[in-house]
């Protein structure tokens, strides 16, 4: 190949081809392993390849997949949603944040609920465009409810920047930013706290893509090195996804425990340096933050460091937003299903009461959580081999 | 959400910091604040997340990847 076009960005990594043929060296591989391997593929967007191209059909019965907590509106608790309804629900508040979080039920409703009871909240493609409404409502304070991983986190960290340049009076942040290698941890070192579980194990990690082209490879190094995991870090394609699969098996079946990066047209082991120092600028790790169906993480997540506080909505209007928890629906087992210790299909109100539409439980919520893609293009899981 | 495009820069406003990429026919203004400066240039392949250029795509990289699929296609040699 003399010249890189844009097509071959995308239809080389999803050549069907590819696919299979990938599949057919690991089936040859996985023949040679002694034990079954659970790869926790940790991000949404993985989740959503594996299951839209229909991945699992292809692994071999010794290879399973363990969908990970990796999609930041599903981990979301519903405190915090709670606050954006709040907070969008003050007479002279505008609230902006990204398309994913309109479903997001609260104990309340959800911000489309929010919405249709008067409350002025505006969904926006980029944090940039946040800007453009804090002008044009001069009188109104814009509140930009932040979520996301590390590779959302340096665009709210950029749009801060700009609000301080420029002086901008009325906009400020409330913070959901959350990281990844903490609630890795959490997973495997909950893992005795949960030995009643019949699946568990996680033996490998599929590293998430983009969180590592900001944050880089190396946040994962403690798993191989202290953990004894090894980790992958894999492009978000169907073949970037098999190849990231098939480095796996293979440092099983050489015995190796490495942290490797599939994914390097464009993660380096540093990452982004200069969206890292945007992130390091502006942000602090809180002690803990409360993950839906994990329960507190230490340190798995971000808010604005002291100095900023005059930006931070959940300083300015803490006298009107609550801080107790709320305890998950009795009977979503999503937490479970995070851990690697259930199927979604396992779970009774999966398909019945829980649907995308009417999510009970937070993996519903997003075409990235693992029961809504098994809800959407789970079908073929009820002959499978695979059904839980 | 942390999808992203890969994208194609078509032209740069240094002034604004802004970057107009090309994602297979639609052309969007993305901001480069993220980037170092000068560090991306026309004809780059980016990768784009919620109006940023998050990253550049390494071209001989995602070339070589491309390569290795195809010998391993031919190697195998089965009509899939």
């Amino acid at each position: 190949m003399d010249r890189l076009e844009l097509k071959n960005l995308y239809d080389d990594f999803r050549d069907p081809k590819t696919i299979k043929s990938f599949a057919k060296i690991i089936e040859e591989d996985a023949k040679k392993l002694k034990r079954d391997i659970n790869i926790m593929e940790v991000c949404g967007g993985h989740t959503h390849t594996i299951m839209k191209y229909g991945l699992l059909q292809l692994l071999p019965e010794n290879i399973d997949f363990i969908h990970g907590p990796g999609c930041p509106v599903c981990i979301m608790p519903k405190e915090r949603i709670d606050h954006a309804y709040i907070l969008s629900m003050q007479e002279d508040v505008i609230l902006v944040t990204l398309g994913d979080m309109i479903k997001v039920p609260g104990s309340n409703g959800s911000l489309q609920k929010a919405r249709s009871k008067g409350a002025d909240v505006r969904f926006v493609y980029s944090p940039m465009d946040t800007l453009k409404i804090a002008k044009e409502h001069p009188d109104k304070k814009i509140i930009f409810f932040a979520i996301g991983f590390e590779t959302t986190t340096p665009m709210t960290a950029a749009l801060l920047d700009i609000v301080i340049k420029r002086d901008i009076k009325n906009i400020f942040f409330h913070i959901n930013h959350v990281t990844v290698p903490e609630v890795m941890k959490e997973l495997i070192d909950s893992r005795d706290v949960h030995v009643d579980s019949y699946n568990n194990q996680i033996d490998a990690f599929l590293g998430p893509s983009h969180v590592s082209v900001i944050a880089g490879s190396r946040i994962y190094e403690i798993f191989p090195k202290s953990y004894n995991r090894p980790v992958v870090v894999a492009g978000f394609e169907p073949v970037d996804v098999m190849e990231g699969i098939s480095m796996i098996v293979k440092q099983f079946l050489q015995n190796r425990c490495e942290l490797e990066i599939q994914y390097k047209r464009v993660v380096t082991f540093e990452g982004n340096i200069r969206a890292r120092e945007m992130i390091d600028r502006y942000f602090e790790k809180r002690e803990l933050f409360k993950w839906r169906g994990l329960g507190n993480i230490p340190k798995s997540a971000l808010k604005l460091k002291d100095e900023y506080k005059k930006y931070d909505a959940e300083y300015i209007y803490k006298d009107i937003l609550p801080l107790e928890e709320i305890e998950d629906h009795k009977l979503c087992i999503c937490g479970d299903i995070l851990r690697g210790m259930a199927k979604p299909t396992e779970c009774t109100v999966f398909g019945t009461a829980c649907k995308p539409e009417n999510p009970i439980g937070s993996c519903m919520v997003s075409s990235e959580g693992a029961c809504a893609a098994y809800y959407k293009y789970g079908n073929f899981l009820k002959q499978g081999k695979r059904n839980g | 959400m942390c999808l992203s495009i890969p994208s194609k820069v078509v032209e740069i406003d240094e002034e604004k910091n802004i970057a107009v990429v090309d994602t297979m026919g639609v052309k969007r203004k993305a901001s480069l604040d993220l980037m170092q400066e000068g560090e991306v240039k026309e004809g780059d392949f980016v990768l784009l997340h919620i109006g940023f250029v998050m990253n550049k795509i390494d071209e001989e990289d995602a070339k070589e990847s491309i390569k290795v699929y195809k010998e391993i296609l031919e190697k195998m040699d089965f009509d899939g």
